[in-house]
């Protein structure tokens, strides 16, 4: 193994091993100054991950996360030197970690907060206005092949847990008053301007904004989102979508607006 | 090796950075900053900060951008690494840099990834030709890619290698003779180190080629201990700027006038009005030794 190979085993090794050919000048054992690294490397990505992931560290206290993270951080070191990116998997990590499995809905809230730090980092694309969303739509009589182009910052994720009300109770002091976590819930996440909102929406719209998504007409995507829940209210989804800024372009037939 | 960039007899001279204080540039202030316009030389950021998609950062300091000088600090590339560099880190960082058309870039003397893992530290090399010779062709390729002379921080260093034939300065003087870059004089990491390693601290100054220094950096450190119970400074950008350090700055001033200057602070991040505080001392120095 060349020697920086060695060193970088060493850092994320869950023991405290020493790398061979370190020595301080004082004859101080270079272990006790090799750990100053050591603490960097594992001390800056869990206080990434704690900044990226606060419910979910709310939710289990900081010492059972950052013992989560610390844990994390060893299986699954960062592979871009773009911290912002780093726990893409955490939420993953979180789902097969047995000792957090009294909180059943742990990885979900993680993976609602990943996607809200991809919203406020997403691509900027300039919206349309609702008034012109709504005056193009009014003045088409073959809706159903309008196809809509979503804000690059838009996702979704459909959740077993009430995932919105358990992350919204923790933006306030004093918040989770008669929750039940235990309803499924999904979420609708989005940059409007320079903010990140979260929207709780039911499966229904989840199956329609993902075929908007991929590029499916309109006619598709309500047919879909109908298989998904008979409640589906079109309305309301569209209102969502088009009064916080989510529709960037609309293609009508082969024309693109605007 | 013919150097790409031969640098001019003084980079301070160039257009550049102004020879004031700046301050790195935090999200928490990018509001502050912009409702306020302090009275300031420069912004640096870290370049790997901004190399999101889009959003509030890159929103903010195009704003900033537009009423500043900028400085561009690359922690992410991995100068000493073994390995080669990451192309696509560096396209991304060459993106980055004409987009802000920054008035200075710098990184390291360190490495920071292997293989496919980036392990956010800046760690040590061993001071032999075999990482002189890599060290330098990398800043080659950097020099070349970003089409501009970079500049290259001394680093803090905890352990010393066994293997190293050369001592830090001559390590720097060299890398600096081959490829032509500047050097980003990190006053902090001189103390830091030098207190690590038992050396004086105007000495390693003395033995670095000052006619090449195009930027200092000052920040605050951590204290510990090691086995033996001495004292051990770790480079944590967490606290004021030692005193110790602020004379180490004047003297370096005394000797080569006014550099433009930054206030490091990365972490346990105070108010904007006590990092101004700290620039505004920095700039009555470089005052001081302005002809």
């Amino acid at each position: 193994m060349n020697h920086q190979a060695t060193f970088a085993k060493a850092l994320l090794a869950p023991d405290q091993t020493c790398p061979d050919g370190l020595f301080s000048g004082n004859g101080a054992d270079p272990a006790s100054r090799f750990a100053v690294h050591r603490n960097t490397v594992h001390n800056g990505l869990i206080n990434a991950l704690a900044v990226a992931y606060p419910v979910t560290q709310l939710l289990v206290g900081e010492a059972f996360f950052r013992a989560m993270a610390g844990l994390y951080v060893q299986a699954c070191p960062p592979t871009s030197p773009l911290i912002s990116e780093y726990g893409s998997t955490f939420a993953n990590f979180i789902q097969g970690f047995e000792p957090a499995a009294s909180v059943p809905y742990l990885a979900d809230i993680a993976r609602l907060e990943r996607l809200r730090v991809r919203a406020y980092h997403a691509a900027d694309d300039r919206p349309l206005e609702p008034h012109t969303v709504l005056a193009a739509l009014q003045a088409r009589a073959d809706l159903g092949t309008v196809r809509l182009r979503l804000h690059p910052s838009v996702a979704t994720l459909a959740s077993a847990y009430a995932v919105v009300a358990v992350w919204a109770a923790h933006q306030t002091e004093g918040g989770l008053a008669a929750l039940d976590p235990g309803h499924a819930q999904s979420a609708l996440v989005l940059r409007q301007g320079l903010e990140v909102k979260v929207f709780a929406i039911d499966a229904g719209s989840v199956a329609f904004i993902q075929r908007l998504a991929q590029g499916e007409a309109l006619q598709t995507a309500v047919e879909r989102a109908l298989e998904a829940s008979n409640d589906f209210d079109l309305h309301q989804c569209l209102t969502l979508l088009i009064s916080h800024h989510a529709i960037t372009h609309l293609h009508l037939d082969s024309k693109v607006s605007p | 090796m013919t150097p790409i960039f031969a640098h001019p007899s003084s980079p301070a001279q160039a257009p550049g950075l102004p020879d004031r204080a700046g301050l790195g540039l935090k999200h928490e202030h990018f509001i502050e900053v912009l409702e306020t316009s302090p009275d300031l030389g420069f912004f640096e950021v870290h370049a790997e900060n901004y190399m999101m998609a889009g959003g509030p950062f890159h929103h903010y300091l195009g704003l900033i951008r537009d009423q500043y000088p900028l400085s561009m600090h690359g922690v992410g590339l991995s100068i000493g690494g073994e390995g080669s560099l990451n192309r696509e880190h560096l396209a991304r960082l060459a993106a980055l840099i004409e987009r802000y058309q920054p008035q200075a870039f710098s990184e390291h003397l360190a490495w920071s990834s292997h293989g496919s893992v980036f392990l956010n530290d800046l760690l040590p090399l061993a001071y032999d030709s075999a990482t002189l010779h890599r060290v330098c062709e990398h800043i080659d390729q950097v020099q070349s890619t970003l089409k501009r002379p970079m500049l290259l921080e001394n680093p803090s260093t905890y352990l010393q290698f066994e293997r190293s034939t050369l001592d830090e300065t001559d390590f720097i003087t060299e890398v600096i003779r081959r490829t032509g870059c500047g050097l980003l004089l990190d006053v902090n990491n001189v103390y830091v180190s030098c207190i690590n390693h038992q050396r004086d601290p105007s000495a390693y100054i003395d033995a670095l080629p000052l006619q090449a220094v195009g930027e200092i950096h000052l920040a605050g450190f951590a204290e510990d201990s090691d086995s033996l119970g001495d004292r051990l400074l770790i480079d944590d950008h967490g606290a004021p700027v030692d005193n110790a350090v602020w004379q180490l700055y004047e003297q370096v001033l005394a000797r080569i006038g006014p550099i433009p200057t930054l206030i490091e602070r990365d972490n346990q991040v105070p108010a904007l009005s006590v990092l101004l505080a700290e620039a505004q001392h920095a700039d009555g120095l470089l005052t001081q030794v302005r002809p």
